[in-house]
């Protein structure tokens, strides 16, 4: 694993803007502005979809024509005009590759740019990543490891073609059409996509990984994950997501579903930085993310996120504790700099017997942004000897932030036991003084008490990610202190 | 949406009533009054009440309460005996009280005064000249304009309780405010309103409580209470509600607080068909303290609601918020504690705490502990949990010889007690954990 030294931090100093903001010229295939029905067809065609799945998209552009941007969210944004949006956005070369010297060299030089060079993840992590680059998947490693164990592993477009049978029951099942406005438009007109299924009693031998990148202007990105794990199995799952520096507000309205069938286990990590707009808080990345989660008997789904990008941040993972001693955790730290604004939070909807779940939130709010929580914990009638533990901090960096909770409880069963706290600070003078005696200087000093205030959530992460997600903090801390 | 008819009817025959009640009333059409009650009547008007739709109503559904063909105007006082009622004042101290039958002031019953200070009734001040500048100053200033249910009050804003504290005054004796509702009218609703002014240095005690004293009848009060309280001023307010299975009570209480105040707001709900009370504190100076303190025990069908904001503007303020729930049967607890920092607030200590106990099988807790905060150098805590009573002390308590109910009404008391630890007036607290006794049906053998 890489060290992260002074040198690395004095570097990246220079940088105090998007980091990863650079632009890939890659001939790519748009579709032209705007969406009704016929984009919506294109879309399936070109992507030779059978009928019944141009038939589940064209009911869900229906039920999203009836449905209104929804406006509870704690926060401010001009609402993006969805006719001046291109949905759909493939970078030309559609042929499959076997290996990455079939690939694009301007492709890879972007994923080496970013510093997630595929060689180097092939031999160092033994992670396979399967690249979403403008919506279509294009490079898919260690397939043939996985296949060995009879995992599936590949684009959602791929599944619908190989797997029809495992996608037309799944999808749309945990996260339905109706849900909400951005999931509607998600079904509708999702270009791209995971799929991962994992067999009965399979352990996952490695860490699968996406990431997601949105490239061309103007596209939005609507992908669709679906991770199925079989009975008994196990996978972790890790998303990353960068996005180039563009002036334009873009739109990213992805679902991702999870379904855990009995004694399974998914654990789910995101790191997020897309572009969170400059220091004026112009342009960046719109999140209205849905992503759900449904446990079986014995199963457990653990969400670690890692939230710095995104002007505009609307996610709530959240898990439907279905079977009974199911499982259910959100381990979350959203870090808001500038005129970011992040609503996040999780829902645990227990309704089998004896489910457990853990709420671990940490927000930091520096600049002039708005952090707030959001969570739901729901305890059915039916849902005996449920337990829930939340625990929500927040850090204020000056006095021009602000740092809100919503927590809702509902309890519908006597025997359920629901623990919930809350609590609101600044970083200590004596710390930092403390800091500042020893020779650490003011910034590093933040960044490291920042790191410690958010370390019971980076341990969750697995090893790669926690080393990225550290590094992300610092960045996005970057000019905080006033 | 489908409209309940009910509803609407209820509304509409209230926004026609407006003028009437008006005439009735002989308001001076010139005066302020006129001009806040016309204001307050358009605005219900265009709010109409509240639905589940609003989120401060999210989980309160006011369809069962609003379903019947109320009287709005109280007749003319009817009588009752002392000894009907006594069993509902607090006994064994010294008071001034006020008592108001139907909405209306019985001043046989009542205790009174203007020797320094005023303890008297809202017509007079809203009439009477030389009140007038309290009034223009006063009166419907921090009521919110964006509850429907408090523009409705102000609207038909005719009697309550005035309590006027000058500067540099102890109050020598508490104040009781009772009000009891006969059962004259098949179906009746009362709209208290209250305004309590405590000038500086000063402090005072009251004691509120709303009584149905009719079995069959309905009645629904909705009650706006408005307290002022100046530079160094002290107020302890305590709410008993302990009403009967078909009294539905909808309260509001605003609270401004000038500098180096104390306001302290108790709520003892123990009954009622729906009990929603609205909280609010708003800060107008440095150093100033809000004590929020709340019981509820109840079953059956009942719900209460409790809705509370801190609003800190200023900095070095405090707020201390605990709310304590005990619910049986299919009764339903509501919790929504809101606590804002704006970011001139600085060195704000704001803390909150809900602890809910679910004992039916049916009972069901809602909480939505929220803090909104906007400075950075504020210690703002919250803390939420629902749970049941502790297992292991039950057996332990069990193994020596105590019967199992009475462990259990032993833990409840002790849950519910840390409640009762900022009651100022022995007798009440007395009063309060006889009510508690009752309710947790035991004989509490120990000296309370």
């Amino acid at each position: 694993m890489n060290k992260f030294t002074e040198d690395d931090l004095k570097k990246e100093l220079e940088h105090k803007e998007y980091e990863y903001g650079f632009y890939t010229d890659i001939e790519s295939e748009t579709f032209p502005k705007g969406l009704n029905e016929d984009i919506v067809r294109a879309i399936s065609k070109k992507k030779n979809e059978p009928e019944w799945m141009t038939e589940w998209r064209l009911e869900a552009f229906r039920i999203w024509q009836d449905m209104e941007e929804p406006e509870w969210a704690n926060v401010k944004y001009e609402k993006p005009n969805f006719q001046d949006i291109s949905y759909y956005s493939a970078p030309k070369k559609k042929d499959k590759y076997e290996s990455l010297d079939e690939v694009d060299p301007e492709l890879l030089e972007t994923f080496n740019k970013l510093g997630i060079s595929l060689d180097e993840q092939k031999k160092l992590a033994g992670v396979a990543v399967d690249i979403v680059m403008d919506s279509v998947s294009v490079a898919t490693t260690f397939k043939e490891t996985l296949a060995e164990k009879g995992i599936i592993f590949c684009s959602i477009s791929e599944a619908i073609q190989n797997h029809p049978e495992l996608v037309k029951k799944y999808i749309g099942s945990i996260v339905p059409k109706t849900d909400n406005f951005y999931a509607a438009l998600n079904s509708a007109v999702f270009s791209d996509g995971s799929f991962c299924y994992i067999p009965k009693g399979v352990r996952c031998p490695m860490e699968l990984s996406t990431y997601f990148r949105i490239n061309e202007g103007g596209t939005g990105q609507f992908e669709r994950t679906l991770v199925i794990a079989d009975e008994g199995s196990y996978v972790s799952y890790l998303e990353g997501c960068t996005a180039p520096q563009r002036d334009e507000n873009q739109l990213h309205a992805a679902v991702v579903e999870l379904i855990a069938l009995d004694d399974a286990e998914i654990k789910y990590s995101t790191v997020q930085n897309w572009f969170p707009g400059d220091a004026e808080g112009k342009g960046g990345v719109f999140n209205f993310v849905t992503k759900r989660g449904l446990c079986e008997k014995n199963a457990k789904i653990s969400w670690t996120q890692v939230e710095t990008g995104s002007a505009v941040t609307w996610k709530y993972p959240s898990c439907v504790l279905k079977g009974d001693n199911s499982v259910g955790e959100f381990y979350s730290i959203a870090v808001t700099n500038h005129f970011q604004q992040a609503d996040t939070g999780t829902k645990m909807i227990h309704l089998g017997k004896n489910t457990k779940s853990t709420i671990i939130s940490k927000g930091v709010s520096a600049g002039k942004s708005q952090n707030s929580y959001r969570g739901l914990v729901q305890i059915g009638a039916r849902a005996e000897n449920a337990r829930n533990f939340s625990q929500c901090d927040s850090l204020l960096m000056g006095n021009e932030c602000g740092a809100h909770t919503f927590p809702y409880i509902e309890a519908k069963n006597k025997t359920a036991q629901i623990e919930h706290e809350a609590t609101t600070s600044k970083i200590g003078e004596d710390q930092l003084f403390y800091c500042n005696q020893r020779g650490i200087d003011t910034e590093k000093a933040i960044a490291l008490i920042v790191n410690g205030f958010s370390k019971e959530v980076l341990n969750k992460l697995p090893m790669e990610f926690a080393v990225e997600a550290q590094k992300l903090l610092e960045i996005s801390l970057e000019g905080s202190v006033g | 949406m489908a409209l309940n008819l009910d509803e609407m009817e209820l509304k509409d025959k209230l926004v026609s009533s407006f003028l009437a009640f008006e005439n009735n009333a002989s308001i001076d059409l010139d005066s302020s009054i006129h001009d806040i009650r016309t204001k307050a009547i358009n605005n219900f008007e265009t709010q109409g009440f509240p639905t589940k739709k609003d989120e401060e109503w999210k989980y309160t559904s006011l369809r069962s309460v609003l379903n019947h063909d109320y009287s709005i105007f109280p007749k003319a006082s009817s009588n009752i005996d002392l000894s009907d009622v006594k069993k509902y004042f607090v006994h064994g101290i010294e008071s001034y009280k006020l008592v108001f039958i139907d909405g209306v002031f019985n001043s046989f019953l009542s205790d009174a005064t203007h020797d320094g200070l005023d303890i008297c009734v809202m017509s007079s001040a809203l009439s009477k000249p030389k009140y007038k500048m309290i009034v223009d100053n006063y009166f419907n200033t921090i009521a919110k304009e964006d509850q429907s249910l408090a523009n409705l009050n102000t609207a038909f804003s005719k009697e309550g309780a005035f309590i006027n504290i000058p500067k540099n005054t102890v109050v020598p004796k508490a104040i009781q405010i009772l009000n009891f509702s006969t059962g004259t009218e098949k179906e009746l609703l009362v709209q208290p309103r209250n305004l309590v002014i405590v000038g500086e240095n000063s402090h005072v005690q009251i004691i509120e409580r709303h009584q149905n004293l009719s079995e069959s009848n309905v009645t629904l009060t909705n009650s706006v209470t408005e307290i002022f309280v100046h530079k160094r001023g002290i107020v302890d307010y305590y709410k008993v509600q302990n009403d009967t299975e078909n009294a539905s009570l909808i309260d509001s209480t605003f609270v401004s607080q000038k500098q180096d105040s104390i306001a302290s707001v108790h709520t003892f709900s123990f009954g009622g068909k729906l009990t929603r009370n609205n909280l609010e504190f708003y800060h107008e100076g440095e150093h100033i303290t809000s004590n929020l303190n709340g019981l509820s025990i109840i079953g059956g069908k009942q719900l209460v609601d409790n809705h509370t904001l801190v609003h800190h503007k200023h900095p070095n303020c405090e707020s201390h918020e605990l709310y304590k729930g005990i619910f049986d049967d299919k009764s339903n607890g509501v919790f929504n504690g809101k606590v804002v920092v704006e970011k001139e607030a600085q060195k704000t200590n704001a803390f909150q705490q809900n602890n809910n106990i679910l004992i039916g099988d049916s009972a069901a807790i809602n909480a939505k502990p929220q803090l909104e905060i906007f400075a950075d150098d504020v210690k703002c805590s919250h803390g939420c949990t629902i749970g049941q009573l502790d297992e292991s002390a039950l057996f332990y308590m069990q193994q020596r010889g105590i019967s199992k109910e009475n462990a259990k009404a032993l833990l409840m008391y002790a849950f519910a007690n840390e409640a009762l630890d900022h009651v100022k007036v022995p007798a009440l607290k007395q009063k309060i954990n006889q009510i508690i006794a009752k309710k947790l049906n035991v004989d509490l053998e120990f000296d309370l």
